[in-house]
């Protein structure tokens, strides 16, 4: 059963990943990466990561998504012309399969044992809310507070990006 | 399923991210590509926690998410305002830093 | 007090009063700038009086005294110090140098009075006093090497005063390169020194020499003659004196004061310092007794054919200084100081006088244009008289016994040097023809239109003011002579000094009458009694048979010149044509100008060009542009990584993860 989840899931998320490379409309890009964010939740369930799902869902998804979708509604799209960089549609893949390839082979060629396995066995509580909150709380406080000092700062900044200017007329 | 399977699709994903970004023009579509590789990170992040058995990998991952956030905001702002001076989104034409 | 501490005074009186002037030219009124100038040469003085005395009061044996203030220079095995070493020897130039200066700048109170320039003047002369004054009371021979160059340097500063007259600065330059050949060489001979004997201190020097060197060797004689280079460019002698008649290109008091008195006597002071070091180095004393004689001639016979009288005066002054050459290397060493002393007396009488008689002729230093200047202006032509007396080593003046005494020793040391006296007495004979031909140009006859208006109207003539040899226009203004022109007759500075002088010339050569008094060598007996040939005296009956050759030359010198040029004045004119060869010859200074230019002066500008086009251009130039422009292609290259697209830099990025990736992943396999 696991199986056929990973691999569903998997599947999802590498064709959303894909589909946002390859499609020329930047509104079907977003929409291909709302199917690998939903995807992506899934494979995180699977790891016993219940609280991290749903943030992925909510926040993700629901959130950063949308935005992106006003932003392109607002924007337009279409992919622009005039390729002017010798040799990058070339070294492109060329480098990511490398990089794939190379990344693979670092972490499965490593001396950890563990890897092979399915993890420990844990208890139900764990991913939960009450774990991941506690651990917020406690141990990463401060993480915590300078996380949202960080939200406050993208605020600021994208209030500031976005506002009137003197020589604006619109 | 191993842990290994979760690492080897997240480096999957992280080099298709990579790829996005080396192949696409349109800022937007960068701007997504660096969420795919986030989100690869996020998942080897998530994966190797379960493997060690404690949550503090998914706290990490949590504040990648909110670093994403954060990142996505002042990104498309960038966007807007370029857009707003009828300049071309075009990450080709966009070329004041070059030296 | 100390004479050591005397001598510091000494030193530092006119270095204040330079300093004083040079510091407060704009405020200071000129009269007063001219004042200090005097008080400060008049103390340092009176400080040579104190260090005399002092001396006197000791026993002779122990009249030598080192005495330094601080160490100049320490370091790898030298020890240099401020030091100054007070004996006979300095304690004589001192005076001399202190006493001469002193009415140099009175006369030049009165002479340079309508001149822009009058403070910078004083400044100059007061600073040169100065590092003369350092110079003989050097201890060390560093310290010498200091005085020599800012001898130098006051000689350049003081002959290219006019700075704005062409001819004036090219001299000053002229003389001022002359002198770094000289410079160059007693450099040299201090290095050899120091590397030899192991120190430049004068007391261990000459301690030492005698055991470190072998008589006659090689090096003690490379020393000697690179000192002698010193010497000679500094004294004027062949063949570094081409400098010496363009020197007088600077107004009257520098050419007195610096070109007949002071700067040229270094040579001879040298010399006679360094006599030890010359006693080991016989050949090198030979060779300086030869030029001393040469000059002596060659300079006698271009002095009869110039027509320029500063000129004249100047080649009479390279004339004399070669006996006092010839004196102290032959071992005179008491007799080439007398005439020294006796020289600088007559001879900046005579450079006084003829700067009156210039005033009088509007600048104009023509003698061929002078005459009748006896009736005219008396006191200067007495003055006149008593100096080219003097001079002409006529009986009883103080030239007469200086002289003389020198030619005395020549005979009395024997062999070849009995031939020197002879030549000697022939330059004596030429020195009285061509003094005196000075004199009866200037002085009798009817009086030249300058004259005229003198003894007419009582006012100087005015001519334009212009250039004495070119003849191009001049203005009044700062780099340029004065407006008005002075003379002595209606100067009392001026007369006074030269009064004073005067008296020192006739009566100057009393100190030392043979077998009456012995007051000059008995002072200076100490500083040279080591020396072997000190003990060569002629004897008393020798001496007056000496002088009584010489005045018999003197005064058949005199005849003859009023024979040519009273009695019979057609006849130089025929001489002229007749001995043309040999009077183009004279009147061209024997070609030495034209022949250094063709030896030195051309090669050396040639090499220069060479430099310029060829090294420069391509060596130096080629390697720094090569330089710069690798450089820039080098930045040009890692300019082009920086093109401006962004994703070429994420390219870049993502490529160098993967290359190091590959690299720890092959490295860890």
């Amino acid at each position: 059963m696991e199986e056929v989840l990973f691999f569903g899931s998997a599947i999802g998320a590498l064709g959303g990943a894909v589909g946002v490379v390859a499609m020329r409309n930047p509104f079907y890009s977003v929409l291909a990466l709302i199917v690998h964010l939903f995807s992506l939740a899934a494979l995180f369930l699977l790891l016993s990561s219940a609280f991290l799902a749903a943030a992925q869902v909510v926040v993700y998804a629901g959130a950063v998504m949308v935005l992106y979708v006003f932003v392109v509604a607002y924007v337009g799209g279409g992919e622009p012309a005039w390729e002017p960089i010798p040799g990058q549609r070339l070294l492109a893949p060329l480098l990511a399969i490398a990089l794939f390839v190379e990344l693979s082979v670092a972490v499965l060629a490593s001396a950890l044992l563990a890897l092979g396995t399915e993890g420990p066995d844990v208890d139900p509580g764990f991913g939960n809310p009450e774990a991941v909150g506690t651990l917020l709380l406690e141990k990463f406080l401060l993480p915590f507070e300078a996380a949202s000092i960080m939200l406050l700062l993208a605020a600021i900044g994208a209030v500031v990006l976005a506002g009137k200017r003197q020589e604006d007329t619109a | 399923m191993n842990i290994e399977w979760y690492i080897v699709l997240s480096s999957l994903l992280f080099a298709t991210g990579a790829a996005g970004i080396l192949l696409r023009r349109s800022p937007i579509v960068i701007l997504l590509c660096l969420e795919l590789m986030l989100n690869a990170g996020n998942l080897a992040l998530i994966a190797f926690s379960r493997m060690v058995g404690n949550e503090e990998g998914q706290i990490f991952a949590l504040v990648v998410m909110v670093v994403a956030a954060c990142e996505v905001v002042v990104g498309l702002g960038l966007i807007v305002a370029i857009f707003r001076r009828k300049l071309p989104l075009n990450v080709d034409e966009l070329r004041g830093l070059r030296g | 007090m100390s004479a050591t501490a005397w001598a510091w005074l000494v030193l530092l009186f006119p270095l204040l009063g330079s300093l004083g002037i040079a510091l407060g030219f704009r405020v200071l009124p000129a009269r007063l700038c001219g004042a200090i100038g005097i008080a400060a040469v008049g103390l340092a003085f009176a400080c040579g009086i104190g260090v005399l005395v002092t001396l006197l009061g000791e026993d002779a044996e122990a009249r030598h005294h080192a005495s330094s203030l601080w160490d100049y220079a320490s370091v790898a095995g030298l020890d240099i110090k401020l030091g100054i070493y007070v004996d006979p020897l300095s304690t004589f130039m001192v005076l001399v140098v202190t006493g001469v200066s002193s009415m140099i700048h009175v006369y030049s109170f009165g002479y340079m009075k309508s001149d822009q320039g009058y403070r910078r003047f004083f400044s100059y002369l007061n600073f040169f006093v100065f590092s003369m004054l350092l110079l003989v009371l050097a201890g060390n021979f560093v310290l010498l090497i200091v005085g020599w160059a800012f001898v130098g340097f006051a000689s350049y500063a003081l002959v290219s005063f006019w700075y704005r007259r062409q001819t004036a600065t090219a001299a000053g330059m002229k003389a001022f390169v002359i002198n770094v050949v000289g410079d160059i060489g007693l450099v040299l001979a201090a290095f050899l020194i120091v590397r030899e004997v192991g120190s430049l201190d004068y007391g261990t020097v000459f301690e030492r020499a005698p055991e470190t060197f072998a008589v006659g060797g090689g090096t003690i004689t490379a020393i000697c003659l690179l000192l002698l280079v010193g010497a000679f460019a500094k004294s004027a002698q062949i063949p570094f004196h081409t400098w010496l008649p363009d020197a007088m290109e600077g107004p009257t008091p520098v050419s007195s004061l610096i070109h007949a008195a002071t700067m040229v006597t270094a040579g001879v002071y040298l010399i006679a310092r360094t006599n030890v070091l010359f006693v080991l180095a016989p050949t090198a004393a030979d060779i300086a007794a030869f030029v001393g004689l040469a000059t002596l001639l060659i300079a006698g016979t271009i002095a009869i054919a110039q027509t320029d009288m500063k000129r004249v005066i100047a080649y009479s002054t390279m004339s004399q200084i070669g006996y006092m050459i010839m004196g102290v290397s032959i071992g005179a060493y008491s007799a080439g100081l007398f005439h020294l002393m006796t020289h600088a007396f007559f001879k900046a009488l005579l450079f006084m006088a003829a700067g009156s008689i210039i005033s009088a002729m509007a600048n104009m230093q023509n003698i061929d244009r002078m005459s009748g200047f006896w009736k005219a202006m008396r006191f200067t032509s007495i003055m006149l008289l008593v100096g080219g007396l003097a001079l002409a080593a006529f009986p009883g003046t103080s030239g007469f016994f200086s002289k003389d005494s020198i030619l005395a020793f020549a005979e009395a040391r024997g062999g070849m040097y009995f031939w020197m006296a002879i030549g000697g007495y022939v330059g004596a004979f030429l020195t009285a023809l061509y003094t005196f031909r000075l004199i009866f140009r200037v002085l009798p006859g009817r009086p030249c239109t300058e004259a005229q208006e003198l003894i007419e109207t009582g006012h100087l003539y005015h001519g334009p003011a212009q250039n004495p040899h070119t003849l191009e226009p001049e203005d009044p203004d700062v780099g340029f002579p004065g407006s008005e022109h002075h003379i002595a007759e209606q100067s009392r500075s001026m007369a006074f000094a030269m009064a004073v002088l005067g008296f020192g010339a006739l009566f100057a050569g009393l100190v030392q009458v043979p077998g009456v008094t012995d007051v000059l060598f008995s002072f200076l007996e100490p500083t040279f009694h080591d020396s072997p040939l000190a003990s060569i005296h002629p004897s008393v009956g020798a001496e007056w048979r000496g002088l009584a050759i010489g005045g018999v030359i003197a005064v058949l010198g005199i005849l003859v010149s009023w024979l040519l040029w009273v009695r019979q004045p057609e006849l130089p004119a025929l001489f002229r044509q007749r001995l043309r060869p040999v009077y183009l010859l004279c009147l061209n200074k024997w070609y030495f100008d034209e022949a250094i230019d063709l030896l030195v002066v051309r090669p050396v500008l040639a090499i220069g060009r060479f430099a310029n086009r060829v090294f420069e251009r391509y060596v130096v130039d080629g390697a720094v542009t090569g330089t710069e422009q690798t450089v820039r292609g080098a930045g040009g290259v890692v300019r082009a990584v920086q093109n401006g697209f962004v994703r070429s830099y994420a390219l870049l990025l993502i490529a160098g993860f993967a290359g190091l990736a590959l690299y720890f992943l092959l490295s860890s396999s």
